[in-house]
């Protein structure tokens, strides 16, 4: 349950096992109800729980969003969209909304490109070959909370360390924590930092899956190095970035930890300046004690990903049909 | 292949230094006093503080507490999710039943769900369950994930002999048996992988730790929130905490540094 999840491997279509017949060994009425129960005796754990802590969670959120609902005090009136209305019409969502969309592309797009570069660098027929690997990955063990109190450290507004070289360079200092891009700019950072090495190993893996003959096809026909890369290898990529991108959208969006842990007061900034929505969220349900209204929120945010998701999935399928096509 | 030229190591050894460096510069603020700090900004070197500071980190917060309770929590969550993933694996890669596959599918469609935006029912379910500041709070909503399940149906499904299964069978042992004896132990590679990786997830998950454990029986990542509440101003003391909470993970990485670079690979690959 992550913010930002564990990337699983591309969803691929799962290869059936192949028909047989297990279960005749047994004799008698035992053997045969234990080879028809068993199956699914083993698969329930994982539907059981599913149902109870994920999906009932998630529909009730629904019915939580239509009533008037303390945290405390339990179940009020039916009001229906009431809440709905409130989050719409407030300026607290679209300032969260606007705030998770700006710090979500300023982390997921260089992300993707550093995470491309990279892995083109480690793609190289290299020496120490896993060192290398891991020392991209060293980033990926440290707890975001850890990773922000760092990082709020280092861009501190007024004794922090990129402030200072700013100035060494003859640049003025910026106010990070005080500025509403430069705060977005600072959590971007972080998320980059745990996430673009992991990242560049999955795309590392289907790199090295690129048949080679593809390349010494592309040299024959006159295309240089970066030719290549653009013209061979993204296209071939495209499985690969296009499920790095839906994970860090689904992660991207729910980013709690990062903007929670940038400053003591964990409310997203005096002005709310780097409030995401589930900080949004949190302090609905848990500050002000409003269930009702922080169902409403999270059934906005699940919508979102769900439209982001599908928007993604579209461009970055056109993006890399376009680039197929020039070969 | 060609080996390539120095500037392909250049590059990565800068963004290596650039992935090493905000650790670095955490232990070198925790190891000054804040007052040096103050005087001179930018040391390079770590002083002589940390102890110091690590001590006050601990009468602030209660960290051992925190610690014990990450153990407790990633160590069952792994045990757990390794287990009945690898359970339902085997009934999915190996076993004939009916609806196999679409549950399957089901399964696979759920790891895009963000489940987590259901915390508030959540909440109540575990405020009705009078689970609220316990540990259990946290562990039984994670005691299997999709993805677990998914990962070793793919392992598996090529990794038992089917015959073998069938072997068992004939020989009179029971589905259990079967897959205690032959099941599990083939699954060994992908499930220990699997468990290394719910074991970080689940040490450095914050959200739903912090909303559901009080500040009386926290996580190490809730420790650090609570830390970071208390002395802000003071980075030696906050950045000692974060050092103290990362050390155990780093500690991990020495020894399954590796493993894990080849399981987020073999992830990938396997499309």
């Amino acid at each position: 349950m992550g913010a930002t999840t564990t990337a699983p491997p591309p969803p691929a279509p799962p290869v059936p096992a192949p028909p047989r017949r297990a279960g005749r060994g047994r004799a008698g009425r035992f053997g045969r109800l234990d080879a028809r129960v068993s199956p699914y005796l083993y698969i329930a754990p994982f539907f059981l729980l599913f149902l109870v802590t994920g999906l009932f969670p998630l529909g009730y959120t629904g019915w939580v969003a239509m009533h008037d609902w303390d945290q405390i005090m339990g179940k009020g009136e039916f009001v229906g969209m009431a809440n709905y209305v409130d989050v719409l019409t407030g300026r607290g969502f679209w300032r969260a909304l606007a705030n998770t969309v700006s710090i979500f592309l300023l982390s997921s797009v260089p992300q993707i490109l550093a995470a491309l570069a990279i892995a083109a660098l480690l793609d190289r027929n290299l020496r120490a070959k896993t060192v290398w690997r891991m020392g991209v990955l060293l980033p990926y063990v440290v707890a975001p909370v850890a990773v922000a109190l760092i990082f709020s450290n280092l861009f501190a507004d007024r004794f922090g360390l990129v402030n200072a070289l700013l100035q060494t360079v003859g640049l003025d200092p910026v106010r990070w924590h005080s500025d509403r891009l430069a705060s977005h700019v600072a959590i971007a950072t972080m998320v980059n930092f745990r996430w673009t090495g992991y990242n560049a190993l999955i795309l590392l893996a289907a790199m090295q899956a690129v048949p080679r003959d593809l390349y010494e096809q592309a040299a024959i026909d006159g295309a240089n190095a970066w030719r290549q890369f653009w013209s061979v290898t993204v296209p071939m990529l495209r499985p690969t970035i296009i499920f790095v991108i839906i994970t860090s959208t689904i992660g991207g969006l729910q980013i709690f930890d990062e903007p929670k842990m940038y400053d003591q007061f964990g409310r997203g900034g005096a002005d709310q300046q780097w409030q995401t929505l589930t900080i949004y969220l949190y302090e609905l349900g848990w500050t002000r004690a409003d269930f009702g209204m922080a169902s409403a929120v999270a059934v906005l945010l699940f919508l979102l990903i769900v439209v982001f998701g599908i928007v993604n999935f579209l461009l970055t399928r056109r993006i890399a049909h376009d680039e197929g096509r020039r070969t | 292949m060609r080996r390539p030229g120095w500037t392909v190591y250049g590059l990565l050894a800068a963004v290596v230094l650039g992935s090493m460096f905000p650790l670095w510069w955490s232990f070198v603020i925790a190891s000054h006093d804040s007052t040096v700090l103050a005087r001179t900004r930018f040391p390079l070197l770590p002083g002589g503080n940390f102890l110091v500071n690590a001590a006050t980190v601990l009468d602030t917060v209660p960290f051992w507490k925190a610690t014990l309770n990450s153990i407790i929590v990633s160590t069952t969550v792994a045990a757990s999710v390794v287990f009945f993933s690898t359970l339902a694996g085997y009934a999915f890669a190996k076993l004939r039943f009916r609806g196999s596959k679409p549950l399957l599918v089901f399964v696979i469609a759920t790891m895009a769900v963000p489940t987590q935006l259901g915390v508030v029912p959540l909440y109540q379910v575990m405020a009705r369950l009078g689970w609220t500041g316990e540990l259990t709070a946290v562990i039984v909503p994670a005691l299997v994930t999709a993805f677990g399940v998914f990962w070793m149906t793919q392992y598996l499904s090529q990794a038992v002999p089917t015959e073998l299964i069938e072997a068992a069978r004939v020989d009179g042992a029971s589905m259990f048996r079967t897959f205690w004896h032959v099941g599990l132990p083939a699954a060994r590679p992908a499930a220990s992988m699997l468990g290394l990786f719910t074991f970080v997830a689940t040490w450095t998950n914050f959200f739903w730790p912090f909303i559901v454990l009080g500040p009386s029986n926290p996580t190490l990542p809730v420790a650090l929130q609570q830390l970071q509440a208390a002395h802000y101003v003071d980075y030696s003391l906050v950045l000692a905490g974060a050092v103290l909470a990362t050390i155990p993970l780093i500690l991990l990485f020495i020894f399954a540094g590796r493993q894990l670079v080849s399981g987020i690979m073999q992830g990938a690959v396997k499309q």
